[in-house]
């Protein structure tokens, strides 16, 4: 079978980067192994999990079930671009300060959920939270402290704005 | 103490919300292939043919391996060593692996296992227990006592019948636990590659390198001194990566027979098939009571559903009853198990390994007791509470045990006396309890060496290094190994680089199983770190002119305990041991004490201590749909001494989710498909979207309580807490629908149809009950009879040596 790679511009945490890859591959394969942003996971690859959320436009995307050809001229954010520079993103402090990440395997997917959650509502409710992260399957936490790192993080981000 | 038990960001943190952590599909390494299995489609079938050849020649493809390639059998226990890396001759579960194909990618692998042609020959598929124990031919494997059955035990420790004859009241019950699967979010990879000279190193993700190792060394016929593991942080363990697995062995021949990186990495499908979860178990419990809620004697009986292979089925067989006298006073206890072999994915450890099955029937159980002889459940196991400082009638000794505060804490916050029998038809409340080990007493293999070892290094920048072979798999263990070296040392857990679970630079731990880890490499990080204090302190008091012991080590100084004014910083501290004794470090190892039971069998069961649980859940029954929401849980944990709150808690209530996950939803089932797509039995669901595990929006609100009654075998006190409280979950849950709506679901998972089932034959006057009707005849062994420690014994057995097992070669 004669394979030929497609070769477009993807903007990734605001760098456009080259890549060239088969037409077949998802999102997901992309970012992890061509663009060596293994920060984003998977646990299906069927749409099931929700490991490998990233955000397309802002809005929190699957990416295993998106093909990254569709990609070409939207804005793609995945995890390695939460924090500036050594400083991390509110959700990410939180997170690491109240137990969010047990195994860390979801977490990225679940970072990416919470921060499209906050950039449309900056206090959520607890049941919007949990409401927001229902796609996003955690075996370690129980969720509660995903939850408390969530509104921790919507506290702190309101007193810095 | 300055570190131990304050809330502190664990020491991995930051990788792990920056996606910095590598986990084993996260490494690419230079001119790396690919590999993929294939797996049997029929679940017991002879192989009469393998034909490679039109595989072998797509392009892409590097190498094609089959069963003869793979001569030597691997397996967890020593005693049922039944695995083949790929099946030669015989498959036995729908999964069972029987080639791989390493390729330039993923893709071309895919490719070339639609080209592999096997020719197989059906055999007579067993699919339960009871089918193992009715047929006898064909056997799943040739070894075992007779038939399909696996394992057969059978211990009594006093004369049970006699007790149970003159209890006031026996209570007979048969409890049904069906099985179900990790569900680790990281799906399994391993990349093997060559080290300098032709070494082999495998990283993987794997909870126990140190037993992966030993089986590379024996599967691949090389000096283990030649092979490496790394294991590489786990996405979630819960017990599915303690088995040394077939695609690791298979990688790593792979990688060595091509001098080529080769990775694997399961699809969600085959972590299914791969599973070693939860034993699916039968139970029946014989109780004898007194009036006043006294228990007198156990019979207890269990029959599990191993699956296809040993894995830790001998251990699991033990641990459905060895624990089942650690939580109330129990002067007699007969136990009789046994494990069959059945045609469907092998089952194993699974967070509680073995537990939570006997506990679910044991604490429903108490709850029927109790309502018989009108007593409230709470004050009953208060009552009967096995005390600190105890023997059990099996012979383990219990060390620190505050259960009666843990019922206590759960009663009180819980509004238990408000509610229990007097909430609203369709509201109720449960409580349940329950004790687990702290790490097992023996290895795996049998030797006399430490079970955990961990070494300092030291050097003038004032670093301190902690190396150990403990694994990560998000569970907290880095972070209790810094802690402990931490809080000895008087620095911060942040002060101490961690390097783990790599067999190549670490010292032997066994690893991340039997909520071993914070016990056994706590004790031995602690020993180490004392020695590297012990060093400093010489050098740094020949400063100040005092004793060594007048030096107080803390917030990074050293200084002297009468004036803190007087003192140096801990790197000043370390030049001065640097110049004085050369290149620092220091070694510390621990090994559990000998278990006072003599025994055959004794070895299942002993602790360096065990933790205590309580937990009451409240529920809400629809009548009308049989739905069962939870709105809360109260869960009160016998911890020993917290090391750090906020990864303790994490454990506490990943282990309510799980065990509510266990209790209300979760099944590893099988099905028949029809006899014109070949009848054989598969997986029903293996896929994330129909086993049905909780989302966000199932998992009520938790209350953790944290009862510190300090162990004097733990380091500093601390016991476990990552399996324990997943326990008395279910069974609470069971007792909480019981109070609701006056219904017993005597086997999980507790489903709405069951609900409804038992509520229908409420409404016609029969029993309410929904669960398994009968236990079946099992041909248990002639009892190993021990007396219990009070009726005048020394540990040993009196009569019966147990069942020969024949070892496979």
């Amino acid at each position: 079978m004669v394979r030929r790679n497609v070769h477009i511009d993807l903007r990734v945490n605001g760098e456009t980067q080259e890549a060239s890859f088969a037409p077949y591959k998802t999102l997901l394969e992309v970012l992890r192994e061509d663009l060596g942003l293994t920060g984003t996971k998977h646990g299906c690859e069927l749409g099931e999990c929700g490991a490998c959320a990233v955000l397309v436009d802002g809005e929190p995307q699957l990416s295993c079930l998106v093909l990254a050809v569709e990609c070409e001229g939207r804005s793609i954010e995945t995890v390695e671009g939460m924090a500036k520079g050594a400083e991390l993103h509110p959700l990410q402090a939180a997170f690491a300060d109240l137990g969010a990440a047990q195994c860390g395997y979801c977490t990225p997917g679940i970072l990416m959920t919470a921060k499209a959650l906050l950039e449309r509502e900056p206090s959520p409710t607890r049941d919007r939270i949990r409401e927001a992260i229902s796609g996003n399957l955690c075996r370690c936490t129980g969720y509660q402290q995903i939850y408390e790192a969530v509104e921790e993080a919507a506290r702190r981000m309101k007193e810095s704005a | 103490m300055k570190v131990i038990g304050k809330p502190r960001r664990r020491v991995d943190g930051w990788a792990k919300v920056t996606g910095r952590t590598r986990f084993a599909d996260d490494i690419v390494l230079p001119r790396m292939l690919h590999m993929k299995l294939l797996r049997s489609p029929l679940p017991h079938a002879e192989i009469e043919a393998i034909d490679v050849s039109r595989a072998e020649k797509l392009a892409g493809v590097q190498l094609v391996l089959t069963g003869k390639d793979f001569p030597v059998t691997f397996g967890i226990m020593p005693v049922s060593q039944d695995e083949y890396p790929l099946a030669s001759d015989r498959v036995r579960f729908v999964g069972d692996p029987v080639a791989a194909v390493i390729a330039r990618d993923e893709q071309t692998c895919t490719e070339a296992l639609d080209l592999i042609e096997v020719k197989y020959r059906p055999l007579k598929t067993i699919a339960t227990p009871e089918e193992a124990l009715a047929t006898t031919e064909p056997r799943i494997h040739e070894y075992g006592p007779h038939g399909n059955i696996h394992r057969l035990q059978a211990h009594e420790f006093g004369d049970v019948e006699e007790a149970l004859g003159s209890s006031d009241y026996v209570f007979e019950d048969v409890f049904f636990y069906e099985g179900n699967t990790h569900l680790a979010i990281e799906q399994q990879a391993a990349v093997a590659a060559l080290e300098d000279a032709g070494g082999l190193v495998l990283y993987s993700s794997t909870q126990n390198p140190h037993y992966l190792h030993r089986e590379l060394a024996r599967v691949l016929q090389m000096p283990a001194s030649r092979i490496r593991v790394v294991a590489t942080p786990n996405g979630g363990g819960f017990g599915g990566r303690c088995d040394p697995a077939n695609h690791e062995m298979v990688v790593a021949k792979a990688a060595l027979a091509l001098g080529r990186p080769v990775k694997i990495c399961l699809s969600r499908e085959e972590v299914f098939y791969v599973h070693r979860g939860r034993h699916p178990v039968l139970m029946k419990f014989r109780t004898g009571v007194t009036k006043d809620g006294r228990l007198t004697g156990i019979h207890l009986q269990t029959l599990l559903d191993g699956g296809a292979y040993g894995s830790h089925g001998a251990a699991s067989t033990f641990y459905t009853g060895v624990l089942t006298p650690t939580t109330y006073e129990l002067p007699r206890f007969k136990f009789e198990a046994c494990r069959t072999f059945t045609n469907k994915p092998p089952c194993g450890p699974k967070r509680g390994h073995g537990t939570p099955q006997p506990r679910f029937g044991q604490e429903v159980q108490l709850d029927k007791i109790a309502e018989k002889l009108g007593l409230d459940p709470a004050e009953m196991r208060l009552r009967i509470a096995v005390k600190p400082n105890s023997l059990t009638a099996n012979w383990l000794r219990i060390g620190s045990a505050g259960l009666a505060e843990c019922i206590r804490q759960v009663v009180e916050r819980s509004g238990w006396k408000e509610k229990f029998r007097k909430l609203p038809e369709g509201r109720g409340v449960g409580l349940a309890c329950s004790a687990y080990m702290c790490g097992a007493g023996l290895p795996i293999y049998w030797n006399k060496m430490p079970h955990s070892g961990v070494q300092l290094l030291a050097d003038r920048s004032g670093q301190v290094t902690a190396l150990c072979g403990a694994t990560e798999i998000g569970q907290g263990s880095d972070d209790v190994l810094a802690a402990m070296v931490a809080e000895v040392l008087g620095i911060g857990a942040e002060d101490v680089r961690v390097l783990t679970g790599d067999t190549g630079l670490t010292p032997v731990d066994l690893g991340s199983y039997s909520s071993r880890v914070t016990v056994m490499m706590g004790n031995a990080a602690i020993q180490a770190a004392e020695a590297l204090k012990a060093r400093i302190a010489e050098a740094a008091s020949e400063q100040f002119q005092v004793a060594p012991n007048r030096l107080e080590f803390a917030n990074g100084r050293v200084f002297l305990a009468a004036d803190a004014s007087k003192g140096m910083a801990f790197r000043e501290a370390i030049e001065l041991a640097e110049a004085k004794f050369g290149t620092l470090g220091s070694v510390g190892s621990y090994r559990p004490p000998d278990p006072p039971g003599r025994y055959k069998g004794a070895g299942a069961g002993p602790s360096p201590a065990y933790s205590y649980t309580a937990c009451v859940v409240e529920v809400e029954v629809d009548r009308a749909t049989g739905w069962i929401a939870v709105p809360k849980i109260w869960i009160a944990h016998d911890i020993g001494r917290v090391i750090n709150p906020v990864l303790a808690r994490g454990q506490v209530v990943g282990s309510v989710y799980m065990g509510l996950a266990e209790a209300l939803m979760e099944e590893q089932v099988f099905r028949r498909l029809p006899p014109k797509l070949s009848n054989a039995l598969v997986h029903k669901f293996p896929s994330l979207l129909e086993y049905k595990s909780p989302t966000s929006l199932d998992m009520p609100e938790v209350e953790t309580v944290f009862v510190e009654d300090p162990d004097p075998n733990c380091p500093f006190g601390a016991k476990e807490v990552g399996q324990g409280p997943l326990l008395p979950v279910p069974p609470a849950l069971a007792n909480a629908i019981y109070d609701a709506v006056g219904v017993r679901i005597d086997e999980l998972p507790i489903t709405p149809d069951k609900v409804l089932r038992a509520l229908e034959k409420k409404a016609k006057g029969e029993e309410p009950r929904v669960g398994p009707e009968h236990f079946p005849a099992v041909p248990y062994p002639e009892p190993v009879v021990v007396p219990p420690p009070w009726e005048g014994g020394d540990g040993n057995a009196v009569k019966g040596a147990g069942p020969k097992v024949k070892v496979p070669a």
